[in-house]
């Protein structure tokens, strides 16, 4: 992309795309700490999710500040219309990304608050679950830097997998919770976890989405697969 | 969903060009341009200085007549009679009646706001005083100027603001009953609430004429138009619905413009 007569618009620009992947990077390692959190009952893990969520939220403030700004002064249109509406809408899966990172945080707490440690068969399960959605996220915001649709409806394909593994956990956890009653506390709170990864999954597909609406102009929200594929492979 | 929202589709096309080319003696200032102005619809044309879109503009009044060595080529058809616009047969005066210029400046005549109005009809030979009348009114009312104006109708047109006289010289285009508005550059200079009272008399007047404007600004464009042409040395690079063209265009040249990397 060729830049701007006004650099000061290209800068501003810069500091979007730079803002978003500082965000990205926070809160990618919010989902994996909070997943450890989960898996190895610690404490210490929970605080520091707990504490720096506020970083997350400051920079969803600061980079919509920055989306008002680029839009009242210099009305984008375009490839820049549609990078700003989308970061502006990224930002806000990022900012709900950390909120369920913190959710499981807290769970994991409520866990260790009730020093049982009830061995759980699953938390191979759910580092596994935790990792992938990681990923998915690194992926993603990847895409977006690099404007690459491709990689994008990867992503959305990937979901899928995600929801797999939610289901599978939850139904072990259901007959876990069958065999012995004691568990139940803890595994609701395994099962609201993992719920939340499974809604880190979801925000993850929605910024691939923005990805395809960025580099293809076309709004593939709620369609089915197999008709956003068509979209993402249209010229 | 994925298309955004459209202009009603034109039922009638007013006017279009065929294989259009314009020539400044050996200068090919317009290269076969195709484009049609959808009936009660406004289509903007934008583009850099020396792009050709003003001297498209003015081929539709045959403004160009007034310099010798100038040529046009192909056809500028006029509905729903078919007339080409550009035949040496057809007189011009008749044309300008019909496709009627709203300049770059306010440029009313150096009589009063009555006379002005009333100027084309004049030279039509209307000389009853109470079709006269009637027309004023009308033509004011239309051009939203007549209640800042109606007690004071026989005032000089320059006692009038920079707003009301670019209204004025509206209201002067309007009162030959012309098909197509043709304006160029309208609100360039005029302040910000001028030209916001200007766009919104557009948007009034596309219920019974079709419009054609160029303009410098691109958002003028946007919030006005329901198509936009992106033309570049000579060129009709882009022709679409103005939504697309703002949020999607499909050639590279036009999305470089209309963001600003132009250069």
């Amino acid at each position: 992309m060729n830049e701007h007569l006004s650099t000061q618009f290209d800068t501003e620009l810069d500091d979007l795309r730079a803002l978003l992947t500082r965000m990205g990077g926070l809160v990618e390692e919010q989902v994996r700490t909070a997943t450890l959190a989960l898996a190895e009952g610690d404490a210490e893990l929970v605080e520091r999710v707990v504490a720096r969520d506020a970083e997350v939220d400051q920079f969803e403030i600061e980079i919509d500040n920055i989306c008002n700004h680029v839009i009242a002064r210099r009305q984008p249109t375009a490839i820049d219309l549609r990078v700003v509406m989308s970061v502006s809408k990224t930002v806000t899966d990022l900012e709900r990304i950390g909120d369920e990172a913190k959710k499981i945080a807290k769970a994991s707490g409520k866990i260790i608050e009730r020093h049982s440690r009830t061995p759980c068969p699953q938390v191979l399960a759910v580092r596994h679950m935790g990792e992938q959605c990681a990923a998915m996220l690194h992926e993603v915001l990847n895409a977006f830097v690099r404007m690459d649709s491709d990689a994008a409806l990867q992503i959305v394909r990937r979901d899928k997998e995600i929801d797999q593994s939610f289901r599978s956990i939850t139904r072990e956890l259901v007959t876990y919770m069958m065999e012995d009653p004691r568990t139940i506390s803890n595994s609701l709170d395994i099962i609201f976890s993992v719920k939340s990864l499974e809604r880190i999954g979801d925000h993850c597909k929605n910024i691939a989405k923005d990805v395809i609406f960025i580099v293809k102009g076309r709004d593939v929200r709620h369609l089915k697969l197999d008709e956003l594929e068509q979209e993402a492979a249209s010229k | 969903m994925n298309t955004p929202k459209l202009p009603p589709t034109p039922t009638k096309i007013k006017a279009e060009t065929k294989n259009f080319n314009f020539y400044y003696g050996d200068f090919h200032a317009l290269k076969n341009i195709n484009i049609q102005l959808g009936e009660n619809q406004v289509t903007a044309l934008i583009g850099p200085s020396g792009c050709g879109k003003s001297t498209l503009l003015r081929s539709f009044n045959r403004m160009h007549d007034l310099y010798a060595g100038n040529r046009y080529e192909g056809e500028l058809i006029l509905h729903p009679d078919d007339t080409n616009l550009v035949d040496p047969r057809v007189d011009p005066i008749e044309v300008r009646m019909r496709l009627s210029m709203v300049f770059q400046k306010p440029n009313p005549f150096p009589k009063s706001i009555y006379e002005n109005v009333i100027y084309g009809q004049r030279v039509r030979g209307v000389t009853k005083r109470s079709v006269l009348d009637d027309k004023v009114e009308e033509a004011l009312t239309n051009a939203a100027l007549w209640d800042e104006v109606k007690h004071r109708l026989h005032d000089m047109a320059f006692a009038l603001s920079g707003g009301q006289q670019q209204r004025l010289c509206i209201a002067r285009a309007l009162a030959t009953d012309p098909e197509v508005l043709l304006f160029d550059e309208p609100t360039s200079a005029l302040d910000p609430i001028a030209t916001a009272s200007i766009e919104e008399l557009i948007d009034e007047l596309k219920k019974k004429v079709t419009i054609l404007i160029v303009t410098h600004n691109m958002q003028q464009a946007a919030r006005v138009s329901d198509y936009t042409a992106y033309m570049y040395l000579g060129e009709m690079i882009e022709f679409g619905v103005t939504d697309e063209i703002f949020i999607k265009p499909k050639d590279k040249r036009t999305e470089d413009y209309i963001t600003g990397r132009f250069g």
